[in-house]
């Protein structure tokens, strides 16, 4: 009763107001819902601090963190390409691949016409590994945008493809010795993935800097508008000038990328790079976007929720295994809260609508009266 | 359950006597929001004979179909069905109580064939699952009855659109249906395929059945209708037996005497030729022989407001659309300042000053997931882009400038597109084009689905870009739009210019002129 005076007189100043306009008993569940990410990892943290001794320790935080690093950073990517209303399931392959990539450069690369072999810096290794991630990704945004290949298959396509040259890179070997040579000049890939900067492990700060630079992107350039757009209502944006299909190509060559640094953190955490490393993280990194409240029909979510589901989905993992459930539980455990988060994103998506709707009647019937 | 209680309904062709009222509405009334879509409408559809709504888009047509088909109750009043009052909850229930709904859009599944889309959803069941063999033998039936020789297993993809049609008639009589509405039967139809249906019908008034028909095409309706019913802004203007009317009495009472959103801008003078259309042509996306847009030239000066008024499937929107850079021309040029912008794309066009406003602001106009200011700035992101970076504060300039200029009613650029009628929707999209600073402006059908209060405002927006150089052009259905803002009028059918007028044409001239050529 007191919503509908309330909307009476805010009719009078102007037209339906946006969702900030309303208020009263379902304020607390619409916080919930919309922060649910947030409140889910606050409460994984208190639980599992609760059932195990070990969890709550800053070492511990930075171990899981640098686990989460590696599918965050797949998953910031394919926020980029689920924006956009696609999917990148190559995207665990080619983290694979550029694994191995670097790997393989790291062994040194021997020119058979000079005799001689070359051992590439570690500089190069990573520049050569990123660009063959954004290759691998430009195949998969030419083949959706200009092609018009469902996003789905195409990137199946790549997925397998992809494994499969880094199997046939490696013969189905893993390079073990990624430590380069003092004489050669190629030290420092365990840098990467071993070192700490101020107390923290490289890999995170990558992740952090990623993840800051898409934020960026998304929130303060024209591309990031353009993202939005195109996920949004691609002819409606493409009748506003922008360029759709350029979009489309970009967002998979920054997974593609993003990808590759995922690789590169991965082999040099491991210090070794194996042909099938990255193995099915594609779908965790679409449930971290997912769980992030991101749309998978595109045009909504942010990097804020897709680090949250990240880190859900990590500190979840971990401290499943810290307290020692078996692995098998883990699996239903992360399944269950998939689901959870898609059934809650619906949620959240659906009624908005229909709420809208409502409260439009509300006011129009007044403000009918006075016009 | 369904059918079985419709063959007990199914009139009986010797007890029924021809002319007896079936189905009457009642001081019907539908409302949306704040928007009276229908104000007290009272008519009667009778036994075995054409009853015709005429109106201009929005008059309420399409509302009111709705109601009697059970898509959406009425606000007030009620519809009664051989004598009792009736509330359809659903299309279903409708079409239990016999009344079906052909809708302008043919709801037929391409994929499947005849026989599956004509029982679709209530297969007959047999002991080894569905009767197939009975399905085809009854839709054999039909198109027997129907006079027209398409096979059960035929695939509805490979069928013309006017057989596709008349699949539609034959799913609505596989229910028994006693009423059956038809909403622009014909607009996809060639003339020999409106025989055809215009034969279908006179069939189906000697076996009972009460057609409600909906057409723009005022001509053809009145060869086939028995009563008229007109309605203009929601409201009934006017009801009448055939023999009582002509052509003349039904433009009189659908756009009114007293309609009139202003007269075109005069006083300025208008400037060197802006855009020019050289023999376009444009192809059929589905039929590449056929051109949509058939070696079409026409010419827009600066300042200068122009009606492109056609029938749907004229032609309009796809020549709007080349010139937007959506579609490619298959011939000619389109020169924009006189430069060739054939090759351009809609980003380049839109940043020398070519702009459209497309028809179907919902499909093509906003991105739903995005909030009014990000509409609203989403074409001209490059004027408040420094560098890499967007600044803040001049987007926030450039969405507050348009909410001012294009009086959008909002709570500001943070509220969702969702929470705009569709009126202040559609000025969003004309507000996202005009903050590119265009010279140019192309809108397809803007005024489609808003109130006449908006419809005004956008024809204001319209006469004071003109008055500082804006060329313009217009694309309508509405023959009083024309009237209220063009300097010139051009006629469109069948993708050519059939006839231009200046502003002192009268609608009875450009109706003539498109009616004509509808049917040659």
């Amino acid at each position: 009763m007191s919503d509908v005076q309330q909307g009476a007189s805010s009719a009078n100043a102007s037209s339906p107001r946006s969702a900030s306009g309303r208020s009263g008993g379902f304020d607390l569940g619409r916080i919930l819902l919309e922060g649910r990410a947030f409140f889910a990892l606050i409460a994984i943290i208190i639980i599992f601090s609760i059932l195990s001794p070990v969890y709550f320790s800053t070492n511990n935080f930075l171990t899981m963190s640098s686990h989460v690093a590696i599918f965050g950073l797949l998953s910031i990517g394919m926020l980029l390409v689920i924006l956009t209303g696609g999917i990148d399931l190559s995207v665990g392959s080619t983290m694979g691949l550029c694994g191995v990539m670097a790997g393989f450069l790291m062994q040194g690369v021997s020119v058979d016409a000079f005799g001689v072999t070359l051992y590439p810096p570690v500089w190069a290794v990573v520049v050569l590994t990123c660009v063959l991630g954004a290759f691998v990704g430009m195949i998969n945004g030419v083949l959706v945008s200009i092609f018009r290949v469902p996003a789905f298959v195409a990137t199946l396509g790549t997925l397998y493809v992809a494994r499969g040259a880094a199997l046939l890179m490696t013969d189905g070997l893993t390079y073990n010795n990624l430590g380069g040579n003092p004489e050669f000049g190629n030290t420092g890939f365990d840098w990467l993935g071993f070192n700490r900067l101020f107390g923290v492990p490289v890999g995170v700060l990558i992740f952090a800097a990623v993840a800051i630079a898409c934020m960026f992107a998304l929130n303060r350039t024209p591309f990031g508008r353009w993202v939005y757009a195109t996920g949004g209502n691609a002819r409606a944006a493409e009748l506003s000038g922008v360029p759709v299909k350029r979009v489309q190509v970009w967002v998979y060559v920054l997974s593609g990328v993003c990808a590759a640094i995922a690789g590169l953190v991965l082999s040099s955490q491991l210090t070794s790079a194996g042909p099938t490393a990255g193995t099915t993280y594609e779908l965790t990194a679409i449930a971290g976007v997912v769980i992030g409240g991101a749309a998978l029909t595109g045009g909504r979510g942010n990097v804020r929720g897709t680090l949250l589901g990240a880190f859900v989905i990590g500190f979840l993992s971990d401290g499943l295994v810290i307290i020692g459930v078996s692995s098998y539980w883990q699996t239903v455990f992360m399944g269950a809260v998939i689901v959870l988060a898609v059934l809650l994103n619906s949620i959240q998506y659906k009624p908005r609508k229909k709420r809208a709707a409502s409260t439009e009647h509300q006011k129009a019937s007044p403000s009918s009266g006075t016009a | 359950m369904s059918s079985e209680e419709s063959v007990m309904e199914r009139p009986t062709r010797s007890g029924s006597e021809t002319g007896e009222v079936v189905l009457s509405a009642r001081n019907v009334a539908k409302s949306f929001g704040s928007v009276h879509a229908l104000k007290s409408v009272n008519f009667d559809i009778r036994r075995g004979q054409v009853t015709t709504l005429f109106g201009e888009n929005g008059a309420g047509k399409s509302t009111l179909m709705k109601i009697l088909s059970g898509v959406i109750q009425p606000s007030a009043g009620e519809i009664v069905l051989d004598g009792e009052p009736v509330r359809f909850s659903s299309t279903v229930d409708a079409q239990r109580h016999g009344i079906s709904i052909i809708h302008q859009e043919l709801s037929l599944a391409p994929n499947m064939n005849v026989r599956d889309n004509i029982f679709m959803g209530r297969e007959l069941g047999g002991p080894g699952g569905v009767d197939y063999a009975e399905e085809a033998r009854e839709t054999e039936r039909l198109m027997a009855e129907l006079d027209e020789p398409i096979g059960p297993l035929t695939l509805v993809e490979d069928l013309r659109l006017g057989q596709q049609q008349i699949v539609e008639i034959a799913r609505a009589l596989s229910v028994n249906s006693r009423i059956l509405i038809m909403d622009e039967p014909t607009s996809a139809l060639s003339a020999s395929e409106v025989e055809v249906l215009f034969r279908v019908i006179e069939d189906l008034k000697s076996r009972g059945v009460s057609i409600v028909y909906i057409s723009h095409h005022l001509e053809e309706a009145l060869t086939i209708t028995d009563h008229a019913v007109v309605l203009r802004d929601g409201a009934m203007t006017a009801w009448a037996e055939r023999s009582e009317i002509d052509l003349e009495w039904i433009v009189r009472h659908m756009v009114g005497d007293n309609f009139d959103l202003g007269s075109p801008p005069t006083g300025h003078t208008m400037g060197e030729v802006a855009l020019s259309f050289e023999n376009v042509s444009v192809a059929d996306v589905a039929v590449p022989e056929r051109s949509v847009v058939d070696r079409l030239s026409l010419a827009v000066r600066a300042g200068e407001i122009v009606c492109i008024y056609g029938l749907m499937g004229a032609g309009r929107t796809e020549l709007l659309e080349c010139a937007a850079g959506r579609v490619s021309a298959s011939e000619g040029r389109i020169m924009l300042e006189g430069e060739d912008i054939s090759s351009l794309s809609i980003a380049e066009r839109i940043e020398r000053g070519l702009v459209l406003v497309p028809e179907d602001r919902q499909r093509d106009g906003l991105v739903q997931t995005m909030a009014v200011g990000e509409n609203l700035s989403l074409a001209s992101i490059g004027a408040f882009t420094r560098g890499l970076l967007t600044s803040r504060g001049r987007e926030q300039a450039v969405i507050e400038a348009s909410i001012r200029n294009v009086h959008i009613k909002t709570d500001g650029g943070a509220a969702g597109i969702g929470s705009l009628s569709g009126g202040n929707q559609q000025k969003v999209v004309i507000g996202k084009m005009l903050a590119t600073h265009p010279r140019v402006v192309l809108l397809d059908e803007p005024s489609r689905g808003i109130d006449i209060g908006a419809k005004a405002e956008v024809f204001r927006l319209l006469a004071e870009g003109a008055s500082n150089g804006l060329a313009v052009i217009y694309s309508t259905s509405e023959v009083g739009e024309c009237l209220s803002v063009a300097h010139r009028i051009v006629v469109m059918s069948r993708g050519r210019i059939s006839a231009e007028f200046g502003a002192d044409v009268t609608r009875e001239e450009i109706m003539a002129a498109s009616g004509e050529s509808a049917e040659g």
